[in-house]
């Protein structure tokens, strides 16, 4: 368990963004994922994706890690900002943006 | 497995009592629903922690049983 916590640690440290989901960026797998990752395609930053489907242990590790139930997640800088709904709203309101602008997130190149 | 809307909504109150708590079946499945939740006591909580807060008074259900919730925080006006 602490080996899957230290592996989460750094994809969440060592990416600016980054989308723990079902599937991947090209073919996700669940709707919800699929959602999450068109709207950071929309806002165009740059982006890692970890597929928890190849993964049972983070698919897990990353639910506990988070307090959080389920998947996609998006962590920005290292902090947990939500699941898809949260994203979904964020983005409504201008939000998301706004995070990653204050943030200093690279855009996608 | 689905699960009815009025033990989610039940579950949902049991857990933050002030809650007002809309649910939508949006595929008439069961299995597929959309909840809405009102509560004063959201207030100046980020939106993680009143996700976390529903969440944990569906006690686990949330991923498992319960597939699919679209879940909106709402603090009243």
């Amino acid at each position: 368990m602490s080996e899957t916590r230290t592996r989460i640690d750094a994809l969440v440290g060592g990416n600016d963004v980054v989308l723990f989901m079902k599937g991947t960026a090209l073919f996700p797998q669940c709707g919800f994922s699929s959602q999450a990752v068109a709207i950071l395609d929309h806002l165009g930053v740059a982006f890692e994706t970890v597929d928890v489907l190849q993964d049972p242990e983070i698919r897990q590790g990353i639910k506990d890690y988070s307090d959080w139930p389920t998947v996609p997640q998006l962590y920005v800088k290292g902090e947990f900002v939500g699941g898809s709904d949260i994203m979904t709203e964020m983005f409504q309101a201008g939000e998301l943006q706004q995070l990653l602008d204050e943030k200093q997130v690279a855009k996608a190149v | 497995m689905p699960m009815p809307a009025d033990e989610i909504e039940t579950l949902i109150r049991d857990g933050i009592p002030d809650a007002r708590v809309e649910i939508v079946d949006l595929a008439g499945d069961g299995d597929h629903y959309e909840a809405r939740v009102i509560s004063e006591s959201f207030r100046g909580e980020p939106r993680v922690k009143q996700h976390q807060r529903v969440y944990a008074a569906l006690g686990g259900r949330m991923g498992n049983e319960l597939h699919a919730l679209k879940l909106s925080t709402i603090v009243p006006d």
